[in-house]
């Protein structure tokens, strides 16, 4: 009776193992499929590659959406990465015990924090700050460049959501990276500091190369999480349809385009099918850059280790 | 030789204070938000916002509040938490005892990693399409089902994590004195990661809680109580989205308010589930 009992419960728990893949693989045949009459209706590179969104009149160019995703998303990375591998190098290599136990609750409260929250505190703070110091700033000092030329005085920017998304996104990155930081052997770092390199000699020549596939999947697992971000990014993004040509200029991703134009998306032809095409894109991106950043974490753990 | 050394620990000393700076800069934006949150919200705060539904003309400035979305927002993370831990529990087990190290464990490990990271919307959108395909409105029944669907992979990595941390002895112990795997995991596994499992509740219910996005899609929102699992339901994520959508500052105002109440929840979450794993933990055999 304990014996069949037990491979009962085994079966059970098998079938339930089976959900995640099957949910997975059922969203992106689902979301396949009701992408498939616009596919059909259009060439695809039409579609990807098209700059005009007219749905009323059957155009759907997801260019400008695609490309403003992407800005938004490199704006958030090149302003969180930095400052979060020198924050993770900070906890790992030089802080005491007292402010890593700190640290903890600290980054666990950013990542529970609801983005609807980061998107006030966006509206509140970011843009205005977008629009009064950070353009004017760059228009004058670097407005030759044309990527900081800024003719937008709203403060609704691709900028403005970048830097919402780097706030957003740091718990993930720090936390992954100061993981890997520490499964590298303490006898290298003793190791290095014993030969008389610095702290900072120890980390660039020792840690650094013994990290830097756990430190890619780290950046990698922020930027998909940046990418499919919804809220925040809307309310502070400026929703317009446009390729942006600087980092001052609104923009329109595709989380946002879903969200907002939902409602209507039944009641004009193939709507409904772009709107889906535009979470599949999403969905198979992510997809795209999580598994090559697991792959990778993996490789990290087993080589450190 | 002494103009090398003083190089490198001048490079050494810029590093730091960089390292400093980008520490106080994740603190810093954190205190940021939460003064914001706290000091736009507090004074739009008031009693009536926690124990009225909102009023005719509420969207104009006039009376009511949001009691809707916070009993609807506890209802959905409720009950998605519940569901969720219903999947969780089971493909757990598989995953840490019967399935220890095998290369279908590895692999369903993977495939809950990417769930993790699929955006909200994304399940909202996959939802959607079953909704039209069986013919479903927006109910709380389809913002249960889809935030429980997202709360899995949170759930069932972080008791995974914690359940691996259990040594293995253990385990052995408990076989060695003749119990099934489906005994030990009920009765030693279970009750030793009991501290972590409950931080891991918690989490992904924080996670169902705030999420806006795929709630859009699949619970609506209404201006009533929650009337029934068939039928629409506010939620504080999309009620603060809402009012701020408005024109009116009175109305934005209690956004920031109703922010603040958001806020305020998943930090009790938060360090509710420290403090309660803090008691388990004491039945832990070390």
């Amino acid at each position: 009776m304990r014996r069949w009992k037990d491979r009962f419960a085994g079966r059970l728990f098998f079938i339930a193992t089976l959900l995640p893949i099957g949910l997975l693989v059922a969203m992106i045949v689902g979301l396949a499929i009701r992408a498939q009459p616009l596919a059909a209706s259009q060439p695809i590179g039409d579609l990807l590659f098209g700059q005009i969104w007219l749905p009323s009149e059957g155009r759907f160019g997801f260019w400008p959406f695609i490309m403003s995703t992407l800005w938004v998303t490199v704006v958030a990375m090149v302003i969180a990465v930095p400052a979060c591998l020198l924050s993770a190098l900070y906890l790992s290599e030089y802080a005491g015990p007292r402010l890593r136990a700190l640290m903890k609750p600290l980054l666990d409260i950013l990542a529970a924090i609801p983005s609807v929250v980061y998107g006030v505190w966006g509206l509140l703070v970011i843009v205005p700050f977008t629009a009064n110091v950070a353009a004017p700033f760059a228009q004058r000092f670097l407005g030759f460049i044309p990527l900081f030329r800024s003719n937008n005085t709203t403060g609704y920017s691709v900028f403005s959501a970048g830097l919402v998304l780097a706030v957003m996104v740091t718990p993930v990155i720090v936390a992954v990276t100061y993981e890997v930081l520490q499964t590298v052997p303490q006898g290298l770092r003793e190791a290095s500091l014993a030969m008389g390199a610095t702290m900072w000699q120890t980390i660039k020549f020792t840690l650094w190369p013994k990290a830097l596939p756990g430190i890619i999947a780290a950046i990698v697992l922020g930027f998909s999480r940046a990418f499919g971000e919804t809220i925040a990014v809307m309310m502070v993004v400026g929703n317009v349809t446009q390729t942006p040509t600087s980092i001052f200029d609104p923009a329109y991703p595709l989380p946002a385009l879903i969200a907002n134009n939902y409602g209507e998306m039944m009641s004009i032809p193939m709507y409904d099918s772009a709107l889906l095409g535009a979470a599949l894109i999403l969905l198979l991106v992510v997809l795209g850059f999580n598994l090559i950043a697991m792959l990778a974490l993996r490789q990290a753990v087993r080589r450190a280790a | 030789m002494k103009k090398k050394l003083a190089r490198r620990h001048i490079e050494e000393s810029i590093v730091k204070v960089l390292m400093i700076g980008s520490f106080a800069f994740v603190v810093g934006s954190l205190g940021l938000i939460l003064v914001t949150v706290i000091v736009k919200g507090l004074p739009a705060l008031t009693l009536a916002m926690l124990t009225q539904t909102p009023q005719g003309g509420y969207y104009l400035g006039k009376e009511g509040g949001i009691l809707n979305a916070i009993v609807g927002s506890l209802y959905l993370a409720t009950g998605a938490t519940i569901l969720a831990l219903l999947v969780s529990v089971p493909i757990v087990s598989y995953l840490t005892t019967y399935a220890h190290r095998s290369r279908w464990a590895g692999t369903m490990r993977l495939s809950l990693d990417v769930l993790w990271g699929v955006p909200s919307i994304v399940y909202g959108a996959f939802a959607f399409i079953i909704m039209v395909a069986v013919g479903m409105r927006a109910s709380l029944l389809a913002g249960i089902v889809v935030l429980g669907l997202i709360e899995i992979p949170v759930m069932v990595r972080a008791m995974d994590e914690v359940i691996r941390s259990i040594p293995s002895e253990l385990r052995e112990a408990s076989y060695a004195l003749g119990s099934t795997r489906f005994e030990t995991a009920l009765k030693v596994v279970l009750r030793q990661a009991l501290p972590g499992i409950v931080t891991a509740i918690l989490l992904a219910f924080g996670r169902g809680i705030g999420d806006a996005a795929a709630v859009l899609f699949t619970a609506g929102y209404t201006d009533r109580m929650p009337e029934g699992l068939l039928r629409p339901v506010a939620s504080l994520p999309l009620a603060v989205f809402l009012q701020l959508g408005t024109p009116y500052p009175e109305v934005q105002q209690r956004a920031y308010a109703s922010a603040l109440v958001l806020t305020i929840m998943v930090l009790i979450i938060s360090l509710g589930s420290r403090l309660l794993a803090r008691r388990l933990s004491r039945n832990v055999v070390k």
